[in-house]
């Protein structure tokens, strides 16, 4: 049997593959790099791309990521996927968004944090939870 | 007859909240199974990368990140992740309770906070009594996804880059079971080694590509949004995990005050009906 070699390709949000095979070809930055088993370790960031994993001589598999990283072991190959394509402008642009809903928000704000009346308000509720609490253990 | 037709149309709309409640009882319970399943599902994710950080930091102790070194603490950012929607029992409740008491005690020691909240409860709370508030972003959903938090994250990180802030913590609710969730505060930046990498003695490094610098910026930069991610997804385990709960007892109440109804509707029924006997009864005699 020929050599293998352990590779998982997860993302943040899901673990896309788990196997072994023979040799993972992967979009690095700098170039496609081929991982054969007992490569030297290597970490590096990925760009979009297809992953291919050679599974035997006659079967692949391709993945498609976003970009990422890829970090390799003599026995191990791990694929850190992005699930969403990343470019400065574009994380820029969703920072600006979320700074914007914000101040959206604030723009009736009062000068200071009120915690009196926000611990009011709090105490209020929890009493209000309690009160059902104990009304249940009055029924049962 | 009046009363007892009264009572009638009480227990019949009722049971239609009831049949609502319970229905919603339903709904969590499969949502919930579906968002522990998530929880698990970003697991290995986060696990891989605090290790490749763990190597990192340690196989270059001269290259220091500003995210793995601590500094004298004047103002800290929070990102609070609450649920969109209420009927959760008191979920956002002791959010806002622990976060409260935390920022307090924040504010005594003379720490200014900017805020990041995430989901629509907690922009509400904050809003109405005047906190800080630097991002904000809402309506993520049932199952959120990594991109909603990229914007929200950034700036948090970006204020953390600038100097605005000295530290970063996370508040959100802890999934422990389906009965209990309790109120977490995690701290992100600067980053807390792990105890057990410390075990990793042997000398042996990664060829980096570009360079070490560039390679541990991105890796970091992700580390903190699958952190923040896993918060997150955690956190609609517990809203649905306390939506059910708080739906079943609902339904229970509504079945009790239903057999009381239930009851009194009876009483008022025999009622009517030996008072028509007797005037019956009584008529006939008169006779």
């Amino acid at each position: 049997m020929a050599m293998t070699i352990h590779v998982d390709i997860v993302s943040a949000e899901s673990q896309i593959f788990s196997g072994l095979a023979e040799m993972v070809v992967a979009p690095a930055v700098n170039g496609d790099v081929g991982i054969l088993p007992r490569h030297a370790p290597l970490l590096t960031p990925l760009r979009a791309g297809a992953v291919k994993i050679q599974l035997s001589s006659d079967h692949e598999e391709l993945f498609y990521v976003s970009g990422g990283m890829l970090e390799v072991q003599p026995h191990l190959v791990t694929i850190l996927s992005d699930t969403a394509l990343r470019a400065h402008d574009l994380d820029e642009e969703a920072a600006l968004e979320a700074k914007q809903r914000a101040e959206k928000l604030l723009q009736d704000r009062k000068t200071a944090f009120d915690y009196a009346k926000a611990q009011a308000e709090l105490a209020e509720a929890v009493a209000q939870l309690r009160a059902i609490a104990r009304l249940r253990k009055i029924r049962k | 007859m009046a009363k007892s037709k009264e009572i009638r149309t009480k227990i019949s709309s009722i049971k239609s909240t009831q049949k609502i409640t319970r229905a919603m009882e339903m709904v969590a319970a499969s949502k919930m199974r579906k968002a522990q399943e998530r929880m698990r599902k970003s697991r290995p994710y986060a696990e891989k990368m605090r290790q490749i950080i763990g190597h990192l930091a340690q196989a270059h102790p001269e290259y220091k990140h500003p995210y793995l070194v601590g500094r004298p603490v004047q103002r800290i950012g929070l990102i609070v992740i609450s649920s969109d929607r209420g009927l959760c029992g008191g979920l956002n409740t002791g959010l806002f309770r622990t976060t409260l008491a935390a920022m307090k005690r924040w504010r005594n020691s003379k720490i200014e906070m900017n805020l990041c909240t995430i989901g629509s409860k907690s922009s509400m709370f904050f809003r109405r009594f005047g906190a800080n508030m630097v991002a904000q972003k809402d309506h993520l959903g049932d199952a959120p996804t990594l991109i909603d938090l990229i914007g929200p994250v950034k700036v948090m990180l970006d204020a953390y880059n600038e100097g605005q802030i000295d530290q970063l913590y996370v508040i959100f609710n802890r999934f422990i079971n389906t009965m209990s969730q309790s109120p977490q505060i995690q701290q992100l930046l600067p980053v807390v080694a792990d105890e057990e990498d410390a075990l990793l003695t042997h000398h042996w490094d990664y060829i980096y590509e570009p360079e070490a610098q560039a390679v541990l910026d991105g890796l970091l930069m992700r580390y903190i949004e699958s952190l923040v991610y896993q918060a997150l997804v955690e956190n609609v385990a517990c809203e649905q995990a306390a939506r059910m709960v708080a739906m079943k007892s609902a339904s229970d109440n509504a079945g009790s005050l239903i057999e009381e109804l239930q009851l009194a509707y009876n009483k008022a029924r025999q009622a009517a009906i030996t008072q028509e006997l007797s005037e019956i009864v009584s008529g006939a005699a008169a006779v």
